[in-house]
């Protein structure tokens, strides 16, 4: 975090507002990422973490806020903005088609064609390429992807999201419904993408694995920041208050005035 | 991974792959996983685990129909003579087209229900056109066919952009149809084509020995061809390509199926150019689903929808071009239909027409919850229901059997494809 305080980040969004007819949404909510890090975005049911994320993927453009795309303010009003920019999301329900094997898949809407025809041998020797970077373990990629395992189909939609070459991934709950060792397994990808530049926003419900891959912990309350944690050295107790909003008012100012000592100014709330 | 294991299938001991180019993927695999080792041993184990696992394919289609011939046979020894096989070679064309197009909207996980009224109707209009209007063949065929386009293009609008349940579209279009069909009709009911004109010629021709053998061996050679430049493509790639000896059995056992087909028919009249157009249009169709964007699109839309409009495909799109296809093709069958009989009435289209194309996709092995399924389960399928009318009617059973035994055939089928999908869901691949 600290060697990556002076860099630009590659997403920024500040004073994000979004409203649902009567309901807001989110309340001047903030979030930024710097290549190679990842980020957690955390909260209860209900903080405005999906909001975020679809403001971010562009499926749900926020009604306030500004968006700096490397420093440049950018506009996203589309899936289609975030794409062009270089934002790849995988949401929660993957969107795989069980019924085709794991080649269809990562490139489903992308197909490659050779005379007319899809260049089905093109695309297999790409997908076996981009797993082996990725040290994704899928026994074929011939395979339907209704066989496998709930990390492998977690892999192969993340490794699919790369295919458009983005710069910042978000990972909608990666790890829910997932056993250890394939929770071990998507953890291992996520940590693998950091190291390749990629920025990564993870939103999660599970305090363990935020701990064990993110960087920063961005908590969500109701709507509102609640908070930026180090997850290598804030304890998750922390984390937990502000989630809840046990740290409220006076605990909660304390908290982000400390979190603020040891920092730097740019994760304090203005 | 333990090579000694010889009962595990591991696509790592591939030569091709030992080039190092997938060398990462070499991990020990799951022995529950579904990878095709080389060889005859490896099919055999796929086989038996995917019918553990519900993937039936065409399996009982297959075991179906050697069960029909077999007691036909036994209870009446022309069902197999060559005269019998010609008749039902000719008979099935018809419905087999039309269940093509109904193995499309299944692949969507719908149904048309309109496709026995939309052959009548377009069969009518070709009547019609040829024969009262005096049109030329070509011209009236194709405005035939247009007509069941224009048919399936209005039926997918209403389905994918009003949202109207196929369903119910289709049932509209059922009732629908057939009336436009007795208004074109009109009062004279029936009207006759010429017996030696161009569109009685279309099933009711049939190629010299000569003609026959030679269309087959042209298969097998265009068949033996694509797998030599696809071997090379996936060689050049690096990826693990079928050996040599599965190739061989391949087309060994395609020439023999295809010979046999001709050798039988040439005993009896010949090929029927109904049956190449037939399997004609199956092999492009398969083609379709298999090796174009479009197919792989048909297969996404009735594997996932939402997954498929996230991936930026327009899906109402595929559904609408899917059901005019569809009908495009009833349009075809209902001609060939018309056809053979040398005539159109007013009860063309109607009957049994579209529940013996709707069973014969089903049964063929075409889901009916979308997603899987190959054009051949019209061929397939259709071979079976075919047979069976065939096989009763030289019995001389009477309709009130036939419909019941028919009836139980299409119940029995979708009964294994829903116990297959339990299988499926239980095994984690629905």
């Amino acid at each position: 975090m600290t060697a990556t305080a002076t860099a630009t980040p590659v997403l920024s969004l500040k004073g994000i507002s979004k409203r649902f007819g009567a309901v807001q949404a989110l309340t001047d909510a903030e979030i930024e990422v710097m290549p190679s890090e990842v980020v957690a975005l955390v909260g209860d049911n209900g903080a405005g973490k999906s909001t975020l994320v679809k403001v971010i993927s562009g499926v749900g453009p926020a009604n306030d806020g500004t968006i700096e795309w490397e420093g440049r303010p950018v506009s996203i009003g589309g899936p289609r903005d975030a794409q062009r920019l270089g934002i790849a999301t995988v949401y929660q329900d993957l969107a795989l088609a069980d019924n085709l094997d794991v080649v269809a898949n990562l490139f489903l809407g992308n197909e490659e064609r050779h005379g007319g025809v899809l260049d089905d041998i093109g695309m297999e020797a790409r997908a076996r390429e981009l797993l082996q970077t990725l040290s994704v373990k899928i026994p074929s990629v011939r395979t339907q992807v209704a066989s496998l395992s709930g990390g492998q189909r977690q892999s192969v939609a993340i490794a699919r999201s790369l295919l458009g070459e983005p710069k910042v991934v978000i990972l909608d709950e990666p790890t829910a419904a997932l056993g250890v060792a394939q929770t071990a397994e998507v953890i291992a990808l996520i940590k693998r993408l950091k190291d390749r530049g990629y920025g990564l926003i993870v939103i999660s419900h599970n305090l363990a694995d935020v701990f064990e891959v993110a960087d920063r912990i961005v908590v969500l309350r109701l709507g509102r920041n609640a908070g930026v944690f180090d997850a290598h050295s804030d304890s998750s107790e922390d984390v937990v208050a502000a989630i809840t909003g046990a740290s409220d008012s006076a605990a909660l100012e304390r908290e982000r005035a400390r979190i603020g000592r040891t920092h730097g100014e740019k994760e304090v709330q203005p | 991974m333990s090579t000694e294991d010889p009962t595990r299938p591991t696509e790592p001991e591939d030569p091709t792959k030992a080039a190092g180019a997938v060398g990462e993927l070499a991990i020990p695999l799951d022995p529950r996983l579904m990878v095709r080792e080389r060889g005859l041993r490896g099919y055999w184990d796929v086989l038996v685990q995917r019918t553990k696992a519900g993937e039936l394919g065409s399996m009982p289609v297959i075991v179906g129909l050697v069960v029909i011939c077999v007691v036909f046979q036994l209870l009446d020894s022309r069902f197999l003579s060559a005269t019998n096989l010609s008749n039902l070679a000719q008979q099935m064309s018809a419905v087999g087209i039309i269940s093509i197009g109904i193995v499309l909207v299944l692949l969507l996980g719908e149904i048309d229900l309109s496709v026995g009224s939309v052959s009548g109707l377009t069969s009518a209009i070709l009547a019609v056109l040829n024969v009262s209007h005096g049109w030329a063949v070509v011209p009236s065929i194709l405005a035939a066919l247009l007509a069941g386009t224009a048919i399936g293009l209005i039926q997918g609008f209403f389905f994918a952009k009003i949202g109207v349940p196929a369903f119910v579209v289709t049932l509209a279009g059922l009732i629908g149809w057939q009336g436009l069909q007795l208004t074109v009709l009109g009062d004279q009911g029936t009207i006759n084509f010429d017996f030696n004109g161009g569109i009685a010629k279309l099933a009711n021709t049939f190629y010299t020995p000569g003609v026959g053998y030679a269309i087959a061996a042209v298969v097998v050679g265009l068949f033996v061809l694509a797998m030599i430049v696809g071997a090379r493509r996936r060689a050049r790639a690096q990826l693990p390509a079928r050996p040599l000896s599965e190739t061989v059995l391949r087309a060994v056992f395609l020439a023999i199926a295809l010979f046999l087909v001709v050798w039988i028919m040439n005993k009896a009249r010949g090929l029927p150019l109904a049956l190449v157009i037939f399997g004609g249009l199956v092999v492009i169709f398969d083609l379709i689903l298999r090796r174009t964007l479009y197919g792989r699109y048909v297969f996404a839309v009735g594997g996932n929808p939402e997954a498929a409009r996230r991936a930026g495909i327009n899906v109402a799109m595929i559904r609408i071009t899917v059901f005019a296809l569809c009908s495009t093709l009833a349009a075809a069958g209902g001609i060939m239909a018309a056809s053979r009989l040398y005539a159109v009435n007013q009860s063309s289209g109607g009957s049994d027409v579209l529940l013996n194309a709707i069973a014969a996709a089903v049964i063929g092995g075409t889901s009916l919850f979308g997603g899987r399924g190959s054009a051949y389960s019209a061929l397939l399928g259709i071979l079976v229901i075919q047979s069976i009318t065939n096989g009763m009617l030289l019995l001389n059973l009477g309709t009130d059997v036939r419909f019941m035994i028919t009836g139980a055939v299409l119940l029995a089928a979708v009964t294994v494809d829903a116990v297959a999908r339990r299988g499926r869901e239980a095994s984690g691949r629905a």
